[in-house]
């Protein structure tokens, strides 16, 4: 097993490689000369020019990729000009922030998924399994940022249960349960959709499965309609959800932009999108890199997961 | 998700055919959903559309005086924003823009994924790969991100902000169509325009393009509900439409500032959002479901713990009192789409204990239905019980609960399936899955188990008993394999083990051996079996009698040796003539012409007249009842062979 996740680590590395690439380009790409866009329309040729020289862009693009590359592989991916600070030490302070919010809404949609798309299938073409398609269909139709002002105003003005922004309270606050707190409605708000693309999935992964001649050899044996299901049936849909929630766990990870934005959170998404407002591009560069390195590694934990569940695999 | 739902259609696809088409249209209407789905999204498009026809205030007009209306004021049916701006005006002007921003990324993110796709799939080897690693590398960032990072270097603005969407899209169509196009490659007509010496451009969008083109409508009516929501997410960011342009997003992100004090101002966009979106995947989801056959009517749909058993059916009197299973009159029939197929049309057999009794049959003739019915085995739906009864010693099977059902199973009555490789579960060890079989029916401490399933292993002649405890079933042989399952079969003394083709899928050396096998322990536990086969080779070795099945009925019944040497049914010599004699290899080898007739729509008379060269005209008419042919045999034939052979 060891060796296995060495082995996809190793093959990780390309594709971080890939990443790192297209970043660069997206970033090569802007329009016009960052030096301009940095000093302003007044700024005199000779200060462009050094400023250009300094920051390498008179080099050769594959020059300047190499020579960036070698500094985020140290951990220096530069300075944010707007905040004043290594990027990588606002990243990595923004991301920690994004990581429990959007870990939390990645277990919860796992949870609350899995059940519904389990009790959808065996009860197919039941109350519960009308009443979850449609609860499914509404969950992935809903723009999330909408739904999270909606709850706001209802949990947070209306009836005052849940505080409406923030990650702790400005005062006195500071612990888990106030985390907690802070934490629900916004992770709720993030884990609606995946919830429900995993629910799908997973009713018919269940249905799929509950058709294989492996089940009507468990029913045969005279095992129980519940262990049937609950053991037999969901560890092989298991099998193949896991994958799809490793692939939720970019879509929550990009939707908490939006969710950070609309409660004020303090993660890495709200601080792309003022920096993408400010033109801070070394701050947006390096906090992609590491928000996509995070995806990776999500992908290969999935992938690792799934492969202890399936000896076939191994 | 659309990825396994192209792959599911791919299968089928021949050259478009025009009647295929009011057919789907029907089936589209049939689903309210996808219908009403249809309706909402109509009816927005429209209005949309008919924008600058229709009598609105313009919508950038400001006016502080009558700022943040409430919906329903005067003039203002759906209120004023923070710049007195009429709500109304601005959500359907801001609908047209968010529709048109996300069809146009719709099409340029279908266009170039195609284009990818085709292309790779077609071209293969290393173009394929560059493509698809340069894809895979798009699809290894988290969805909206890649988007961000593009808005960030073109700018904010609704052109960047639908190329950005556009691009991330591109991934899923490219995948999409390079596996349609990979199929289709390999088809006969692209061969043959290949070799008429078409170019490469003009097979590609000539032939291959048409049939991939469901591929890419479903791939557009799944993608573009998204691609208006993520644009409207960019634009509620205030990085897509910039002021005074609105789209929906831009209007909710507007709102946002002023949510506590004027909530209508955010709750309206985002609802229209909503309805669009819900809207277009309704349609959507019924768009597939229609071209995607797998997810049809039904066909993903969960068999039940128990075949279905109608409440009409009227129990038998059990007809052989010293009998283990005694089954009498038994029908089982599948109702699938408005068509009955009567699988089984009134089956009588009975086993006496430490019996083997053959049922053989080409497959489609009943046989397997026959055995699966017994312990309530034949998926429902679409399978049913209609009547009969099975008689297992003193009770009758299909009144039972299911509660006892589940107490029988795999206790007096145990099951060998055909395929061990598929009837094993996959993810557990043959040591989980044999222990489980004896703690179903004797509850007790897991090493216990363990020490007995270890004892059965060696029963069935497995060496390392102890050791393959702990493999999983693809570490195991096909003939191991059967070994386990019949090795499960025996866990809990079984008085009828119900044996469906368990030889039919291994090599014909360890064929030999489980035959043998399944021989010697039927005669040390002294369980019956019932035992189902296409092949009169492997009833001689192991079966005491014989009962032959053709379209749901036995045709005929007798011992072993006594149909093998005189077969009387015309159906029976044929099938004899079908085996092999080792050392006559100057014997003909004959298939049976023809086939066997559809069970949904049955013959009058009997229904092998139709491939009979003794059939007569009274063959074709009334009901052939099964009659007794010598001592303990029986036909169902008007003119049974009597010794000659069977062509003759």
């Amino acid at each position: 097993m060891a060796a296995y996740i060495a082995k996809r680590l190793l093959a990780a590395i390309p594709v971080l490689f890939g990443l790192s690439i297209i970043v660069f380009l997206i970033m090569a790409m802007i329009p016009g000369d960052p030096a301009t866009a940095i000093l302003g329309s007044y700024a005199t040729p000779e200060n462009v020019a050094k400023l250009n020289a300094d920051l390498g862009l008179d080099k050769s693009l594959p020059q300047q990729y190499l020579i960036w590359l070698g500094n985020i592989l140290q951990g220096d991916f530069g300075r944010s000009y707007a905040l004043n600070r290594p990027v990588l030490d606002e990243v990595l302070e923004r991301f920690s922030a994004t990581l429990i919010l959007a870990g939390t809404a990645l277990v919860l949609c796992s949870i609350l998924g899995l059940l519904a798309g389990v009790v959808s299938a065996v009860r197919q073409y039941g109350l519960a399994d009308k009443a979850i398609t449609v609860l499914v269909l509404v969950g992935i139709s809903t723009p999330s940022f909408w739904l999270g002002l909606l709850l706001i105003l209802v949990f947070a003005v209306k009836i005052r249960l849940f505080p409406a922004s923030g990650m702790y309270a400005i005062y006195g606050g500071g612990d888990l349960p106030d985390l907690l707190h802070h934490l629900f409605l916004p992770a709720l708000t993030l884990a609606v959709v995946a919830t429900g693309v995993i629910a799908r999935l997973t009713r018919t992964a269940m249905l799929e499965v509950l058709r294989q001649d492996y089940i009507r050899t468990a029913r045969a044996k005279g095992l129980t309609e519940r262990r049937v299901i609950y053991r037999h049936a969901f560890k092989a849909a298991l099998v193949s959800v896991i994958p799809v929630i490793g692939i939720q766990a970019g879509f929550v990870l990009g939707g908490a932009v939006y969710i950070e934005t609309v409660f004020q959170w303090p993660g890495i998404g709200s601080m792309l999108v003022n920096a993408i407002s400010t033109r801070d591009l070394l701050l947006v560069q390096g906090g992609v890199v590491v928000v996509a390195a995070a995806y990776v590694l999500f992908n290969l934990a999935a992938d690792v997961v799934q492969t202890l569940l399936d000896p076939r695999l191994r | 998700m659309s990825d396994t739902a192209a792959a599911g259609s791919a299968g089928r696809m021949h050259k478009p055919r025009k009647r295929g088409r009011p057919s789907t249209l029907r089936l589209l209407f049939n689903n309210t959903l996808a219908t009403t789905g249809l309706a909402v999204l109509v009816a927005i498009v429209l209005a949309a559309l008919a924008a600058p026809l229709l009598p609105l205030p313009d919508p950038d007009v400001t006016a502080p005086a009558d700022r943040l209306l409430r919906p329903l004021a005067e003039g203002h049916l759906l209120g004023t924003d923070a710049l007195g701006r009429d709500i109304l005006s601005r959500l359907i002007w801001g609908t047209r823009v968010s529709l048109a921003v996300g069809l146009s990324a719709t099409l340029i993110a279908a266009f170039f994924g195609s284009l990818i796709g085709l292309v790779a799939g077609y071209a293969g080897g290393r173009v394929d790969t560059f493509l698809m690693r340069g894809v895979d590398m798009v699809m290894a960032f988290p969805y909206i991100l890649l988007a961000l990072a593009i808005v960030a270097a073109l700018g904010p603005g609704l052109i960047n902000a639908l190329y950005a969407i556009a691009v991330i899209n591109i991934p899923f169509f490219a995948r999409n169509i390079r596996g349609i196009t990979i199929g289709l490659s390999r088809r006969e007509f692209v061969d043959a325009a290949r070799l008429s010496g078409k170019s490469s451009a003009a097979i590609l969008f000539g032939e291959v393009l048409p049939n991939v083109l469901p591929v890419i409508i479903i791939t557009m009516s799944t993608t573009i509900g998204w691609m208006i929501l993520e644009t409207a997410g960019l634009s509620f960011l205030g990085l897509g439409a910039q002021p005074p342009q609105a789209d929906l997003g831009s209007m909710l992100g507007d709102g946002r500032k002023i949510l506590f004090t004027a909530p209508h101002v955010s709750i309206i966009p985002g609802l229209m959002i909503f309805a669009l979106v819900m809207s277009i995947n309704l349609f959507g989801d019924g768009v597939r479901d229609v071209l995607d056959p797998r997810l049809k009517s039904g066909a993903l749909t969960r068999p039940v713990a128990r075949t279905a058993v109608a409440q009409e059916r009227e129990a038998e009197p059990r007809r052989h009192s010293g009998s283990v299973l005694d089954v009498v009159g038994l029908n089982t029939q599948f109702h699938i789409g408005g068509d009955i197929y009567r699988a089984v049309g009134g089956v009588d057999l009975h086993l006496k204990p430490g019996e083997c009794l053959g049922i053989v049959g080409e497959s489609g003739s009943g046989k397997s239905v026959t055995a699966m019915s017994l312990m309530g085995l034949v998926p429902t739906p679409p399978g049913r019980i209609t009547a009969g009864s099975a008689w297992l010693e003193e009770e009758d099977l299909f009144s039972v609960d299911d509660e006892r059902i589940r107490q029988l199973r795999g206790a007096d009555v145990s099951h060998v399936f055909q395929d061990p490789l598929s009837t094993l579960h996959p993810l557990f060890t043959i040591g989980d899955q044999l222990t489980e079989a004896i703690m179903a029916h004797r509850p007790m401490r897991r090493s216990q188990a363990d020490e007995k399933a270890e004892e059965l292993l060696r029963l069935v002649r497995i060496t390392n008993p102890a050791e393959r405890l702990k493999v999983y079933p693809h570490e195991l042989s096909g003939g191991m394999r059967q070994r386990v399952c019949i090795a499960m079969a025996l866990a809990n003394d079984a008085k009828v083990i119900i044996a469906d083709e368990p030889t039919t899928a291994l090599d014909v050396t360890v064929q030999a051996q489980i035959l043998s096998l399944l021989d010697a322990l039927r005669r040390e536990s002294n369980a019956a079996i019932l035992f189902i086969t296409h092949d009169f080779g492997v009833v001689s070795a192991v079966c005491d009698r014989v009962a032959v099945m053709y379209a749901g009925r036995i045709v005929e019944t007798g011992e072993t040796e006594v149909v093998l040497a005189r077969p009387a049914h015309p159906y029976t010599g044929k099938l004899i003539d079908c085996v092999p004699v080792l050392g006559q290899p100057g014997r003909r080898l004959d298939a049976i012409e023809g086939r066997p007739p559809v069970v949904n729509n049955l013959p009058a008379g009997c229904a092998f007249a139709a491939r009979c060269e003794r059939a007569e005209a009274d063959c074709r008419e009334g009901d052939i009842p099964l009659a007794a042919f010598g001592e303990g045999r029986a036909v169902r034939c008007l003119h049974p062979l009597k010794g000659e052979a069977a062509d003759a």
